[in-house]
């Protein structure tokens, strides 16, 4: 039972949703007659979502701090007509607009990090008011009109890996893309195994390593696969390479660093962390600015995919990210949540949609089983928690095996001390 | 030792052969509780013995087949299936942690849930004049539209009472009705349970204070580990303090404190005279031209009331976490210091173990490793990267210094007891290896034997040249621990006592008065 949990990494919520992802995969496989599991269709899924899982990256942040951010919609749309603008007005080349963005980015996340962190202004309150504001904003400097972006500009929200090197029926830097991932993988199981058992932590069985590293390569090469393998001019997607270099940055970052740390921390009990030496008003200011940075970079990548800035883009946003975020493990109450998870609730959500479309379910329906599958997530983690925390494979495995379960609260015994007579 | 009375007085409670069980725990064991009717009913025993559970048994929070055994409450059995059902029958608790509503006032807190109508619209009028009658049964003078909130914690005891009474109560159990009262307020409660007895009025009182319980308890079931240990009758069988520790731990207590050898030093830390203000409200200071100094090694005790201005002094100083900084210096080795964050405290050498470990010590969601680490992620970290090996392997190093009992550092501070939990707070300080290290309350909520671990703890800190400060109000604790005493009253230090000359009275007195006393700053003022 420990082996398996160990599998999966232990964290229910997560290993839930990778359960509930496969399988809703499978369903939509085989309900569709084989038309989710192609080349073009989870090219368009990562195309039409990637702007969606880059905004849950900051989201998770956010709400692991506490807060909330509404307006990260509206801050895209403003962000994205500013740097349609700046590029068709003032003629500037693609990646300086790009820069220009992420630093219209900054301003507005200073904006809004200011209110929250050095004025206490609930972040619910401030972001509605930024909702208003940057969607009044796009409008405004728009004149609600459609602003076309420019081709090499459109790169950014759909190029694709371009074809190099030799003929071999496959796109060749997808490839090279999955076997470095692959390679990455099995090398960092290896090395944290190793790092555990030198330290004497418990590691699981090798069978169940090895287990864990086929599921993990083999899903990662038939995801390259059908990359690879897509129709002419298409491959891996410039968007989902941008993600996939955030999701390591953040992962990192929430994970590994002192500010990830301090995010928890301060999202946890803001009281502790501050008599610990946290900077909660500096921490809070850096996720809601973090927020609108990436924010902006989705705005852009979605005008380059629709190629031209439209003064509706980005409404709703904030609701798919935030409904990933909750989808995929975190708390309404802060402190608790990964980047990971949240990718794979985003994705839950998109495969979701992007199935019921492919059997020709209305939008209509498609909303409602959206909004039903949210309340369902969230109402089985509340469950586990009144049921005494027991993980889904701790209740699966319930019957089996032998309870070794060692009581933490234990305090140490007056009798105990006086015999041992400190 | 029942024996004696049980013929003359009618039993208004039996409890027989209780057993509970949680998964892989049993909690209570084959209890037995019998309580006659008008007495003060004590139950004593060390945290985690199953006193609480055996009174939500009682109470039906855990409701009847969730355990075995039975309730005869008013010589017939009863099934509670929740804690609506035993108020019904005239059994009411009020928990430690007090259910008022801080926003409504006092009559809107009493009638809650239980609101008097005329047609369906509420009579604030009849509930009002009720409530007035109600609070002069318990003494407590306040306007009934106070809201709750501005009532102090003492009063706030009280107006649970009174809405207890006001259910007309048969059964009245206390769940530590003083810990987070002062003297005073715990005398005036005490008496007025005295009072309530008077009346006819039977109450269970579960407490720590074990001089308390001397004093106002008829009986005493003592428990321990889940079983019903003994019952004493307080006049018959001369029951002390000693004697109902025996009970509780199962032997004699020779010495409640780890013998120290204090190795005093040359000061070194000084604050000199602090003034701050109340974060609120306007013109009220919180610490009037404070002064005191630490020598190495040396444990020194801060006694006071509660509210009498300790913590805000300790945080405070702690890099101003507390309240508006007004004036005031701090020395350290000699060197005046610039704290005005909790940063520069901890980086100055300075280390705050707070007074109340849930809401500002820990973060409950965290595991022991991480939470061991929190205050001093620098040391364990390259480029601003935590090295998840270094912070393993110093979580474990505390945890067998301290012998805290987990299965592992990757548990969930949570699901620990609060001594280990406060072992875990201490690891947490003493891996920021400060010089100066203000503990505030270290040992609220702690049991007997956890207790004695922590002041070991603390006395090696001192042993190691630190310079400690432990603000307490269990008045033994300080005269048991310390080597000097500081006592505060009203936001001032009133005087300072040497271990030797101090006594409970002797501190008791420049605690509750602020009458000018020898002190080392000659700087009073009133």
């Amino acid at each position: 039972m420990n082996a398996l949990k160990k599998l999966f990494g232990g964290n229910t919520r997560q290993f839930g949703m990778i359960f509930a992802l496969v399988a809703l995969i499978v369903f939509f496989e085989i309900f569709t007659e084989g038309r989710t599991l192609t080349s073009g269709n989870v090219i368009n899924l990562f195309n039409g979502n990637s702007y969606i899982l880059i905004l849950a990256i900051g989201m998770v942040l956010v709400i692991i701090a506490g807060h909330i951010d509404l307006s990260v919609g509206s801050v895209a749309a403003f962000v994205g007509v500013c740097v349609a603008l700046f590029i068709r007005d003032w003629g500037l080349p693609w990646y300086v607009g790009i820069l220009m963005g992420l630093l219209l980015g900054v301003a507005i996340g200073a904006w809004q990090g200011f209110w929250v962190a050095y004025v206490g202004i609930p972040a619910f309150i401030v972001t509605l008011s930024g909702m208003l504001i940057f969607r009044g904003a796009n409008q405004f400097v728009g004149k609600s009109n459609t602003i076309p972006v420019s081709t090499d500009f459109q790169y950014i929200g759909s190029g694709y890996l371009p074809e190099i090197g030799p003929q071999t029926g496959y796109n060749n830097l997808t490839v090279l893309l999955g076997l470095a991932a692959v390679a990455y993988v099995i090398f960092s199981e290896i090395r944290s195994r190793r790092t555990a058992k030198a330290l004497g932590a418990d590691v699981p069985e090798a069978w169940v390593m090895v287990l864990k590293l086929v599921l993990i390569c083999g899903a990662i090469l038939y995801a390259t696969y059908l990359f690879a393998t897509g129709r002419p001019g298409t491959s891996f997607p410039i968007p989902g390479l941008i993600l996939a270099v955030l999701i390591l940055i953040y992962g990192f970052i929430s994970s590994k660093t002192v500010i990830g740390r301090h995010i928890y921390a301060v999202g946890g009990n803001r009281h502790a962390a501050e008599l610990s030496g946290v900077q909660s008003k500096k921490v809070n200011f850096l996720v809601m600015m973090n927020m609108s940075i990436l924010a902006g970079l989705a705005g852009m990548i979605f005008v380059g995919r629709s190629t031209a800035s439209g003064p509706f883009d980005g409404v709703g946003w904030e609701l798919d990210a935030i409904a990933a975020v909750f989808i995929g493990g975190a708390a309404v109450t802060g402190g608790v949540g990964t980047v990971i998870g949240s990718i794979i609730g985003g994705l839950v959500m998109a495969v979701l949609n992007n199935g019921l479309q492919l059997l020709g379910v209305g939008a209509d329906l498609t909303q409602i089983i959206k909004g039903l599958v949210l309340l369902i997530a969230v109402a089985f983690d509340v469950y586990n928690k009144t049921q005494g925390k027991r993980s889904i494979v701790g209740m699966l495995m319930k019957n089996f095996g032998r309870s070794s379960e060692i009581k933490a609260d234990e305090t140490t015994q007056t009798k105990e001390v006086i015999s041992r007579g400190i | 030792m029942t024996s004696l009375n049980t013929h003359s007085d009618p039993l208004i409670l039996e409890m027989r052969s209780i057993t509970k069980e949680f998964p892989g725990v049993k909690a209570l064991a084959d209890v037995s509780l019998r309580v006659k009717a008008g007495e003060i009913h004590a139950i004593c025993g060390e945290n985690g013995a199953g006193k609480s559970t055996l009174m939500k048994v009682l109470s039906g929070v855990y409701p009847y087949g969730t355990y075995t055994g039975d309730i005869v409450y008013q010589n017939e059995i009863q099934q509670f299936k929740d804690i609506r059902a035993s108020e019904h029958a005239g059994i009411v608790i009020i928990h430690q942690e007090l259910a008022l509503i801080p926003e409504l006032s006092i009559t809107e807190n009493i009638f809650l849930g239980n609101e008097p109508t005329k047609r369906g619209v509420i009579d604030w009028a009849e509930a009002r004049t009720r409530t007035t009658e109600l609070l002069a049964r318990v003494g407590l003078r306040e306007d009934p539209d106070t809201p709750i909130k501005e009532i102090g914690v003492g009063k706030q005891q009280l107006v649970e009472i009174a809405k207890a009474l006001n259910k007309s109560v048969k059964l009245l159990i206390l769940d530590e009705p003083t810990a987070a009262l002062n003297e005073s307020d715990s005398q005036h409660l005490l008496d007025l349970m005295l009072g309530l007895k008077g009346r006819g009025i039977t109450s269970i009182i579960i407490s720590h204070k074990l001089n308390e319980i001397e004093q106002i308890a008829d009986e005493i079931t003592i428990i321990r580990d889940g079983k019903s240990i003994e019952t004493l009758n307080v006049k018959a069988d001369g029951v002390d303090e000693d004697r109902i520790i025996k009970g509780m731990v199962g032997r004699t207590l020779e010495s409640r404190f780890p013998d120290h050898e204090p190795k005093i030093g040359e000061v070194l830390f000084e604050v000199k005279n602090w003034n701050v203000g109340h974060p609120q409200i306007q013109d009220r200071l919180v610490c009037k031209n404070s002064s005191f100094f630490v020598r190495r090694g040396e444990i020194v005790g801060f006694a006071g009331l509660m509210g009498a201005g300790r913590t805000e002094l300790a945080r405070s100083v702690f890099g101003r976490s507390y309240g508006r900084f007004i004036s005031g210096h701090v020395y350290k080795d000699g060197k005046e210091l610039q704290l005005k964050s909790v940063r520069q405290a901890i980086d100055a050498g300075l280390g705050y173990v707070t007074e109340d470990r849930k809401s500002l010590g820990l973060n409950l969601l965290d595991d022991i490793k991480a939470t061991t680490v929190s205050a001093n992620l620098r040391k364990i970290s390259r480029h601003f990267v935590v090295d998840a090996n270094k912070e393993y392997a110093v979580a474990e190093e505390y945890r067998k210094s301290l012998r805290t009992k987990t299965p592992s550092v990757e548990e969930g501070v949570a699901k620990l007891s609060g001594g280990n939990q406060q072992k875990v707070v201490l690891a947490k300080w003493m891996f920021t290896d400060p010089d100066v290290l203000i503990l505030d309350e270290p040992t609220r909520g702690i049991d007997v034997g956890a207790k004695y671990e922590i002041y070991g703890i603390i006395q090696k800190l001192a042993n190691e040249g630190k310079a400690v400060i432990v603000i307490s109000s269990e008045l033994p604790e300080l005269l048991g621990l310390s080597d000097r005493i500081y006592t505060i009253f009203e936001g001032a230090i009133t005087g300072v006592l040497n271990k030797d000359e101090a006594s409970q009275e002797s501190l008791m007195r420049l605690m509750t008065s602020a009458r000018k006393t020898a002190s080392p700053s000659g700087t009073i003022q009133n």
